[in-house]
């Protein structure tokens, strides 16, 4: 299964002082046959299963796979942190050639020795940069440290080094930073601050793990970029832990598909996205949204999901094109000039000194069968604009109209039947189901409280709705953590099915899940939109899969709507710059697509916040063909 | 940071108005006239209406209380019923040795518990763990008034190393503030531990050992470092525990404090003294918990940046 990998990408100087030549055929890590296991109450649980690795200088080794495959362990394992976590290396051996030339097992070193390497020869950044930097100690002195540990620099020394890795890692107004704490930093900032620390040593193998995860996909953009420049220019290998097939295309050398704790395959990136070999491969890269593969097609088309099943077999699900609009029908909501602001008080005494502008003078149509995208990055207002037409949030004006009727006209009564026609999903499928009551009581709630059935019929209704969602009635008596978070999340489209919805708003609602289960519940949202007609208000940041589900597509950006209109035209005809940066940034899922010198967002996302009386322009979108309409006004930073 | 601290500042002084409206309404709330109270069981009503003339009894309810205000911010309490010297005099020889005591107290017990609760912290659930833990637990189940009590009976009685009570040199210290700070070295420790666990378990820790910190700096930097924060919201409510405390305490080992005070006025009903004595009370709690927000601040740039 393994193929022989090509020689590495030319890289820089290696600037390690003292280095050894690097000779491309000695790999510069070599994990054998290395097995972890957990302690459980059941016994031992093994999380890596005999992996073999190796990743030679200069290189990228990506590794792949979903939640549970071990790819985290593996990555823990080679900086001998699994054992702080719970974890024991039981068996295999992690050789690292050591600047001085000599070869050490990482899996027999002591702690004292393993902390000389750690953050010197080998270093790590990590998923949340909101959480990685330690609150309480400033910027400069989180980096300073590790300059301080391995090259035994003094204080000033050491920030003097701390301000050329910021430097580095491009942050803008750098020696302002360094008295900074990690809270006055957006995520963006952070995980750059993360790099600075990790690379300051000039280690000889970076290991991230899911370092863009938690990012907005133009700062995710930006910062691959910026680990590959590094790259470049210090000689190292990175080892690159992610379960997104889009950035594995991006920035991988070669890849390691890993399953259930083992390595399923191996190989060369464009070799394993062309010609995949392991039937778990397959299904992965068949469930994976390529945008622009919906191209010169005007509607939405389910996924060809394919389900491993045992070893070999593979299941396959058909795509099928989604055509559910009654373009003739009304529309069964109508925004109008929405407005939603939050007060900023500053100050001893609270002074209101600005306003978040979060949802400005924003119109919209959803016609019945149809699927809306609200797409932005965080803080553009999308969810806020959920929200307030869910009525979570009160708007400071404009009109929402739901089946023809203004719903803030209503009287409370009507409100509250027109409530039941509109449903929500949430992001997080764990957070949103109550731990203490069995799913089955969280169904039928809704169907109580609304009066929707009775008795004996409240009990079918549900094991109804959980046979629509692909689970079986007997699921009704279990509580939520029995479940997969693909299963829970299946548990909340039923109950928002419960109350009959005309209108479900899906805020990030695949986000969470993995690639393989994020295709599923994406075509079982389809489903049911075929067989009920339902209309769904889509909110997401990702713009591969908003291409595979919806009909028209809103672009929100600092509370605007810059461009609206239906899906083909808004993505194979971006007009606002902003929606072409943004559709940029987006990493393909395909090594042949991959363009590493295409034009970024440069900089942070702007705040929606402004100063009061500075009110932001607006002018009518201009209509540049049939249902397609672009923000010609200056919005933020695109005049 | 200057606007934090200027915003708890203003945030104290209605707290301060509502405390004088409380104490100075204590001796009205009262089951009684004041002035037959401190005129005393056998006074003419001539002698009663004479002492309600000279305290101003007679006055409207609103004009006493500024009198009262203005009177108390000079430090004047008027005197005290059982000894007729100013309730000034009383208080000022007792504040001090009460506040050493308090202070001492804190200081030993805060140290201890917080290396009891990092070490069952590192070592959880090992035998350090437990042990530390056990010796909490029953730290703050011993009751202060028996602890003290045995304390006499094996250190001063039997073995004859302590004095049994009073006020003067070191030796006097030690079984009063031991009595006092158990309880809190006590819970400290156990929101030491609970605080440092959950800190051990922060992403931020594991990027320190990322770095190749060693564990001794992991554990007394990086972790005890983020501890602290919820810690010193915890002494400044045991602040409040040591002064109630502090009761029990000087009594029992007979400690000229402001404990004793309280305990001695009420029983003889020397209203004056103890109204001062609440007011003293509740200012050094509000002046405590000001001081701990203060330092929370300091330990939390999240707070002072904000």
């Amino acid at each position: 299964m393994t193929s022989i990998p090509q020689a590495a990408p030319t890289t820089g100087s290696l600037s390690n002082a003292g280095a050894p030549p690097a000779t491309h055929s000695t790999p510069l890590v070599e994990v054998k046959n290395l097995t972890v296991e957990f302690p459980t109450e059941d016994g031992p649980f093994r999380a890596v299963d005999g992996i073999d690795l190796h990743i030679r200088r200069g290189e990228t080794l990506a590794i792949v796979g979903e939640s549970g495959s071990g790819k985290s362990v593996t990555a823990l394992s080679l900086m001998r942190l699994i054992e702080f976590g719970g974890g024991r290396i039981v068996g295999g051996s992690i050789q690292l050639a050591g600047r001085d030339g000599g070869l050490r097992d990482l899996a027999q070193e002591s702690l004292p020795a393993m902390n000389r390497l750690r953050g010197d020869e080998i270093a790590m950044i990590f998923q949340e940069p909101m959480t990685s930097l330690n609150p309480v100690f400033t910027i400069g002195d989180q980096i300073a440290e590790a300059v301080m540990l391995h090259q035994g620099l003094g204080r000033k020394e050491a920030r003097s080094e701390a301000l050329a890795m910021l430097n580095k890692v491009r942050i803008p107004e750098a020696a302002r930073l360094l008295d900074r704490y990690p809270h006055q930093l957006s995520g963006g900032m952070r995980q750059r601050v993360m790099i600075a620390m990790a690379l300051s040593c000039r280690p000889s193998l970076l290991i991230a793990d899911e370092p863009t995860t938690a990012l907005d996909v133009t700062i995710q953009a930006q910062i691959l970029r910026l680990v590959r420049q590094l790259q470049d220019e210090m000689g190292m290998a990175v080892m690159f832990i992610t379960h997104d097939m889009g950035v594995v295309a991006e920035v991988a050398d070669r890849v390691l598909v890993m399953y259930r704790g083992k390595k399923v395959e191996e190989g060369v990136v464009d070799d394993v996205f062309a010609r995949p070999q392991a039937p778990y491969t397959k299904a992965l890269l068949a469930a994976v949204p390529k945008l622009g593969s919906l191209s010169g097609a005007p509607l939405p088309r389910r996924f060809p999901v394919l389900t491993v099943e045992g070893e070999a077999g593979i299941a396959t699900e058909a795509e099928r094109w989604q055509d559910t609009v009654e373009p003739a029908a009304p529309p069964i909501l109508d925004v109008d000039d929405l407005f939603t602001r939050f007060e900023v008080r500053r100050g001893l005494f609270g002074r209101l000194t600005g306003r978040i502008h979060a949802v400005e003078r924003v119109s919209f149509k959803v016609h019945p069968g149809e699927t809306l995208a609200l797409v932005g990055e965080s803080g553009c207002g999308k969810s806020t604009a959920g929200r307030t037409i869910m009525q979570l949030q009160a708007p400071d004006s404009g009109s929402i109209r739901f089946s023809g009727r203004d719903i803030f006209a209503m009287p409370e009564a009507e409100r509250r039947r027109m409530h039941q026609k509109i449903q929500y999903i949430f992001q997080d499928p764990y957070a949103s189901l109550n731990p203490r009551v069995t799913v089955g009581f969280s169904i039928a709630e809704p169907l109580i409280t609304h009066n929707l059935a009775k008795g004996a019929g409240v009990e079918e209704r549900v094991a109804q709705l959980l046979v629509d969602v692909g689970l079986s009635p007997d699921h009704a008596k279990r509580y939520p953590h029995e479940f997969s978070g693909g299963q829970r999340q299946r548990i909340c489209i039923a109950r928002a099915l419960a109350c009959e919805p005309d209108l479900i708003i899906a805020d990030e609602a695949v986000s969470a899940l993995d690639v393989s289960i994020q295709a599923q519940i994406v075509n079982l949202l389809m489903d049911l939109q075929e067989k009920r007609r339902l209309a769904y208000l889509f909110i997401s940041h990702d713009m591969a899969v908003v291409e595979r589900v919806s009909h028209r597509v809103a672009v929100m950006y600092l509370g605007q709507i810059v461009e609206i209109g239906p899906r083909q035209a808004v993505f194979e005809n971006p007009q606002h710059a902003y929606t072409r940066r943004l559709m940029a940034a987006v990493p393909i899922a395909d090594p042949a697509r991959r363009d590493r010198s295409r034009p970024l967002l440069e900089g942070e996302i702007p705040s929606p916040m402004r100063k009061l009386g500075d009110e932001p322009i607006w002018a009518p979108l201009v209509e540049v063909e049939p249902g397609h309409f672009v923000a010609r006004h200056p919005v933020g930073d695109f005049a | 940071m200057l606007n934090y601290l200027a915003r708890r500042l203003v945030g104290t002084i209605p707290v301060i108005v509502a405390l004088s409206v409380l104490v100075f309404a204590f001796v009205h709330l009262l089951p009684g006239d004041p002035a037959r109270l401190v005129a005393g069981q056998d006074a003419t009503p001539e002698d009663v209406q004479a002492v309600r003339v000279s305290l101003g009894l007679d006055r409207p309810l609103w004009e006493q209380y500024f009198r009262f205000v203005s009177n108390a911010v000079q430090g004047d309490f008027g005197t005290s019923l059982k000894t007729r010297r100013t309730v000034a005099e009383e208080i000022g020889e007792r504040f001090m040795p009460t506040v050493w005591l308090t202070v001492f107290s804190m200081i030993w017990a805060t140290i201890f518990g917080l290396l009891i609760g990092v070490l069952s912290g590192v070592k959880r659930g090992r035998w350090q763990d437990y042990t530390g833990m056990l010796v909490a637990v029953s730290g703050i189940s011993f009751p202060a008034f028996w602890l003290g009590l045995l304390l006499i009976d094996l250190f001063s009685v039997r073995l004859g190393w302590l004095p049994t009570g009073g006020y003067g040199t070191w030796q006097h210290f030690v079984m009063p503030s031991f009595t006092l700070g158990l309880g809190v070295a006590a819970v400290m420790a156990r929101f030491t531990r609970s605080a440092f666990v959950e800190i051990t378990r922060e992403d931020y820790v594991r990027t320190a050992r990322a770095k190749g910190v060693p564990e001794r700096f992991v554990i007394w930097k990086h972790t005890l470092r983020n501890a602290l924060v919820p810690v010193i919201t915890m002494v400044g409510l045991q602040f409040g525990f040591l002064l109630g405390g502090s009761i029990v305490v000087e009594t029992v080992f007979s400690w000229p404090g402001l404990g004793r005070l309280l305990v001695d006025s009420v029983s003889y009903r020397d209203y004056p003294v103890i109204q001062a004595e609440i007011l003293i009370f509740s200012l050094e709690f509000i002046l405590i918990n000001l001081a701990v927000d203060v330092l929370y601040a300091v330990a939390n740039p999240e707070i002072r940046y904000r």
